[in-house]
């Protein structure tokens, strides 16, 4: 071994570690920022040294710039601009779908490597000659379907999430039986590829099938569970990236694939947890149908008292204590600076504030304190759910912005409610509930929530945004 | 570039040792992620699987052909969306994190 070689085994590891510490740092708001840069900067290392040494397998090779170097320039510089402006222009409430925009071309491109290393190989073998060994085969068609699927059903995720595609889950008589069918083809496909030939209509048929597998697998799962979905596509691209790694031998590749896979998967399980649902049920569930289990309709003989801004401002101004409940209809109100303003003059009139966050309010797990994080609020004021759950009972005021199913009290009672069982906020417990809402609608999972009609709760009907900035106004009158 | 087709059996087993620890190592450093960091930990993992950028590179300096090119440009392009968007987008929430407590002025109760 060269040292030249040598070198790039110790980028790789280099890389590698750097990749450790951009998660690691992640434990703390204080780091988190300076992992991410290490990571980057593991990144641009090994990006670099690739340009200048990429060919492991020749002993004599001399530093030089990677041949058809134009390909970078024309693709990683289009590839560049668009990443920049994406992730420069995005809104916050629009990150979950921007995030799976991402991915999706995380995973393409894994599966694209795994097609070129497939088409290139095949290319240079003798007419005749014998199959690709079987690690290299089952690697290479990893590759391929986990980052096929995890394009198209990336690009799926994004467009319910961006309103491109229907929000509900799209679901059609046999659609299982479809699912199954595709999945055992592709199955039976990557086994006939791996052991039998190495046909390559037969492995364009195979790439096609995981490209369309990807869209049936994610169209009939509803938009509320799209960051369940999300994650773990995160995790399938980290999967498929491991495998190109294995493929091209290139340690930089398997470890970061790896450790995305790994992270990817216990994230999907930590937020199928908060829903009190499996992995399984959020996949196959077709949840928020209104179909099957679910009691639409009784929402409208739901009766609810109403109050004005003024007496919600009122309640909260002379109270001790105000728990603050975001939801998504706080994000795509982009109510999180008036949000910011009211807590800053309930401060200063001494009324405590915190806010209750639920592990799945919003889009995705952690979404909430994004969006109060851009508007200023210190991330101490923010609780988790355990942390706070006991404090309800103490508290004057418990203001839901745009929260639903994370407050309905059904999950702790109702055992024939979709969601029993799942944690909530018990913002029962609060002497007095006001809650922000467009109108009487069932949220987002299509469950009525009998918190609305509890004695202690009144509504303050309207956009988040306009009802909070009048709350904002009836605090400093009060 | 190796060739993973000619791979020594020793080679392969590196490779899966590598696979097997990283998975743990992913595991226990993520498991210590704060939920409200989780949103920044799935976008800053998603920008760490950019990583797949290097592979294509790799492809690119042995592709021939027109296709062999054309799939090179695409893997290229969709890989730095990958990692150039991953990494600033999560820069760009963890920003946020950073303002200490008090910015706001007037602090506590």
């Amino acid at each position: 071994m060269t040292g030249l070689q040598v070198l790039t085994y110790l980028v790789w590891l280099v890389a590698g570690v750097t990749f450790i510490f951009a998660l690691k740092f992640l434990a703390s708001p204080k780091t988190a920022r300076t992992g991410n840069l290490v990571g980057a900067a593991g990144m641009v290392l090994v990006v670099a040294w690739t340009l200048i040494f990429h060919d492991l397998n020749n002993p004599n090779e001399t530093p030089g710039l990677l041949a058809n170097w134009w390909v970078l320039v024309v693709g990683g510089g289009i590839g560049a601009i668009a990443g920049l402006v994406g992730a420069r222009r995005v809104p916050m409430t629009a990150m979950p779908q921007m995030v799976a925009l991402f991915n999706g071309a995380g995973g393409g491109a894994a599966a694209v490597v795994a097609i070129s290393e497939f088409l290139r190989d095949v290319g240079s073998k003798a007419p005749g000659a014998e199959l690709f060994p079987l690690p290299f085969m089952v690697a290479t068609l990893l590759g391929a379907v986990i980052g096929g699927v995890s394009l198209t059903g990336s690009i799926v995720a994004f467009g319910k999430l961006q309103g491109f595609i229907a929000a509900r889950p799209v679901t059609y008589p046999a659609q299982r039986v479809v699912s199954f069918t595709l999945l055992g083809a592709i199955l039976v496909l990557g086994v006939v590829l791996a052991l039998a030939t190495n046909n390559v209509a037969l492995f364009w048929l195979f790439v096609v099938l995981s490209l369309i597998a990807g869209v049936q697998v994610v169209m009939p799962i509803g938009g509320a569970d799209m960051p369940v979905v999300i994650s773990l596509l995160n995790s399938y691209t980290g999967i498929a990236v491991a495998a190109t790694g294995f493929v091209l031998s290139s340690y930089a590749l398997l470890i970061g694939g790896t450790l995305v896979g790994a992270s990817g998967a216990i994230l999907t399980q930590l937020m199928c947890k908060a829903m009190n649902r499996s992995l399984f049920n959020v996949l196959f569930g077709a949840f928020g149908t209104g179909g099957g289990v679910m009691h639409v309709g009784a929402e409208g003989e739901q009766t609810a008292r109403e109050i004005s801004a003024e007496d919600a401002a009122v309640l909260m101004a002379y109270g001790k204590k105000v728990i603050i409940v975001p939801g998504y209809g706080m994000a795509v109100a982009q109510a999180q600076g008036p949000v910011r303003e009211l807590m800053d003059l309930l401060l200063a009139k001494g009324v405590d504030v915190e806010f209750a966050i639920h592990p799945v309010a919003g889009r995705m797990p952690g979404h909430m304190n994004v969006l109060l994080a851009e508007a200023n609020v210190p991330y101490e004021r923010l609780k988790e759910m355990d942390e706070i759950n006991d404090e309800f009972a103490g508290t004057d005021v418990a203001l839901v912005i745009g929260a639903n199913d994370v407050t309905n009290p059904s999950a702790r009672t109702d055992e024939s409610s979709p969601i029993y069982g799942m944690p909530i906020l018990n913002v029962d417990a609060a002497q007095n509930v006001v809650v922000l809402k467009r109108s009487m609608a069932a949220g987002f999972a299509g469950i009525p929530n009998p918190l609305y009609s509890e004695p202690q709760t009144a509504m303050l009907f309207g956009d988040a945004k306009a009802s909070v900035q009048a709350l904002v106004a009836g605090v400093k009158a009060a | 570039m190796t060739d993973a087709t000619a791979l020594s059996p020793f080679a392969l087993l590196a490779a899966l040792f590598i696979l097997v620890l990283a998975a743990f190592v992913g595991y226990e450093v993520v498991s210590k992620v704060p939920t409200m960091l989780h949103t920044p930990l799935m976008s800053g993992s998603n920008a760490v699987h950019g990583v797949v950028v290097v592979g294509a590179m790799f492809v690119t300096a042995t592709a021939v052909g027109g296709v062999g090119l054309l799939l090179a440009v695409l893997g290229i392009f969709l890989g730095t969306v990958n990692v150039v968007g991953g990494f600033v987008v999560t820069d760009r929430m963890l920003e946020m994190f950073r303002r200490r407590p008090g910015s706001d002025g007037k602090g506590d109760k």
